[in-house]
């Protein structure tokens, strides 16, 4: 119980494959029910990070997944960051409407994730990838 | 949240370690003393035995953060377990104070200046694992309440039965974000479980509604009926429908009905349910 | 290699029920299968059971829709039965509807529903409108 406890060390999975795909959401799953989030807030989640993988595979060209549980004093929850080194995203704030889309799916890929999380940081450059970081904390 | 204390003297450790039994003896006493008999003397001693030995261990020679944490989280379990004994804040600090008089008592009538210096220094160490405990026991108060707060959102929200295949959540009292998202997962859960393909929500008991309720019930009337069931909403108020409309929040893809009577006859025709008056001579 | 979701047939109701995290190929494959199948026996309703599906992104969204599409037009009814609450909120506020999509609570209920719209599960025969 030592002060300002660290959050614990998150797991990196390489997004290559739609088999990365499922992996992230299993890692995901298992780190929200770490972080005690209601069945609600994990299904919410593993949506959302379900999308942002397939972004970071289908768009993105493969990346990464950092997934992190933090701890704090009153609050606990998780945090997904998914980087690539891809084209980037030439206008973000367009990107982030619904409806949008570069061709494959439904359109409601960020704008979506984004509604399923409680935090979210967007950070794209055109030509040098994308990164987009998600948190979702215990109720 | 507040660093772990930090300090190394191990003479003072030295010197505690030298008079356990003595300290403890008395330190035990004045505890008891200031609890006013409401612990056994064994519990306060081996409490204070455990207190003693982590704080030998964080002040001798060697201490690390380990010792220091040790201490901390002994002082926190104290500190609780205290809290949910009903023990004032005042009370357990106090317990934790008292070692002052006790170590001050093994320094001798008339100490040299060195000596005072080292029992200041002792002090404001004691000073700082007496707020530990009362940081904590305000946390651990904090926690009885969102405890019973949330055992009371339990009770004050049932989802029930009406018919075969029929639930009903009556709400009643302000309805806020937070308490309608948990009575509506409930209401959902309830669907599943009960296998009913309607549920009522019957709104009379509400005096009012913001925009995050109204979207709430929308989004549970939306989320019902991807599983297959149907939501009815019952008793809104003129002040509510009122509100609805000048929030220009769309609600007219959602059955109403003025009351829950109205609204349960419904859904039994919907399920094929007929209900019909006995001509008189029956009856 | 790809997981192939088994597809059942009974009477003339093809039953799919989903039991694993899919990857998004295994989604395709279970699309187009599907499909194959409709035309080969001729179904004239069909049942994907969700109940173990702990989440609908997207992708599977939009594989329910394209079924339901598709078996319309070759004259069979979709419905998608069993789906957990925790999903179903959240694919509202991922801001999918499933137009189009007819769900029941369980599979009980989504024969009954198939048998009520005039798809008789035994004979395949259907009542008159």
């Amino acid at each position: 119980m030592i002060a300002g406890r660290a959050p614990a060390v998150g797991e990196e999975v390489a997004i290559a494959s739609n088999a990365d795909v499922v992996r992230v959401r299993q890692v995901v799953r298992s780190a929200a029910i770490a972080a005690r989030l209601s069945l609600v807030d994990q299904t919410k989640l593993v949506t959302a990070a379900s999308e942002l993988a397939r972004n970071t595979l289908v768009h993105g060209g493969g990346g990464k997944a950092q997934v992190e549980t933090l701890v704090q004093e009153r609050r606990s929850g998780v945090r997904v960051a998914f980087s690539d080194q891809g084209p980037g995203i030439p206008d973000p704030e367009t990107a982030l409407t619904d409806g949008w889309t570069s061709g494959n799916g439904l359109g409601l890929g960020l704008g979506g994730a984004r509604r399923l999380v409680d935090e979210f940081d967007l950070l794209t450059e055109v030509g040098k990838g994308t990164k987009v970081v998600v948190t979702k904390w215990a109720r | 949240m507040t660093h772990p204390p930090t300090f190394a003297d191990p003479e003072i450790a030295g010197l505690l370690r030298e008079n356990k039994q003595r300290l403890l003896d008395d330190w035990s006493r004045e505890v008891a003393l200031c609890l006013r008999g409401s612990l056994e003397p064994e519990e306060i001693r081996e409490d204070l035995a455990e207190l003693l030995q982590a704080m030998i261990a964080a002040m001798d020679e060697g201490a690390d953060e380990t010792t220091t944490g040790e201490l901390r989280a002994l002082l926190e379990e104290l500190s609780r377990r205290r809290a949910r004994q009903d023990f004032r804040p005042s009370e357990t600090a106090t317990s934790v104070f008292a070692i002052k008089d006790v170590v001050r008592a093994l320094l001798g009538p008339a100490p040299a200046y060195e000596t005072l210096e080292r029992f200041f220094g002792f002090s404001r160490f004691v000073d700082e694992l007496a707020l530990i405990t009362y940081d904590s026991y305000v946390n651990a108060r904090e926690q009885v309440i969102i405890d019973q707060a949330e055992q009371l959102l339990e009770l004050s929200t049932p989802v029930v039965k009406l018919w075969e295949g029929v639930v009903a959540v009556p709400l009643v009292g302000t309805l806020d974000s937070a308490r309608t998202q948990v009575v509506m997962e409930k209401m959902l859960q309830t669907l599943v479980e009960t296998g009913s393909e309607y549920a009522v929500i019957d709104i009379t008991g509400v005096s009012a509604v913001d925009t995050q309720v109204a979207q709430h019930l929308i989004k549970t009337v939306a989320a019902a009926r991807l599983m297959g069931a149907e939501c009815v909403i019952s008793g809104i108020r003129p002040q509510i429908a009122h509100t609805i409309v000048t929030l220009g929040i769309e609600f007219s893809d959602i059955v109403t009905k003025a009351s829950l009577a109205d609204a349960l006859a419904y859904a039994l025709r919907r399920s094929g349910v007929e209900i019909v008056r006995l001509p008189e001579e029956t009856q | 290699m790809t997981t192939r979701v088994p597809i059942l047939k009974v009477g003339h109701i093809l039953l799919v029920s989903i039991q694993v995290d899919l990857d998004d190929q295994a989604v395709m494959a279970l699309q187009e299968d599907l499909s194959e199948r409709i035309v080969a026996t001729g179904a004239r309703g069909v049942i994907i059971d969700i109940t173990a599906v702990e989440f609908v992104d997207s992708f599977i969204g939009r594989m329910l829709s394209t079924i339901a599409g598709i078996s319309r037009m070759l004259d069979a009814e979709t419905v998608v039965v069993g789906m957990q609450p925790a999903v179903a909120i959240t694919l509202v506020e991922l801001g999918l509807t499933l137009d189009g999509i007819r769900t029941a609570l369980d599979l009980e209920k989504g024969m009954r529903l198939l048998s009520a719209a005039g798809t008789d599960p035994a004979s395949g025969k259907r009542a008159e409108a």
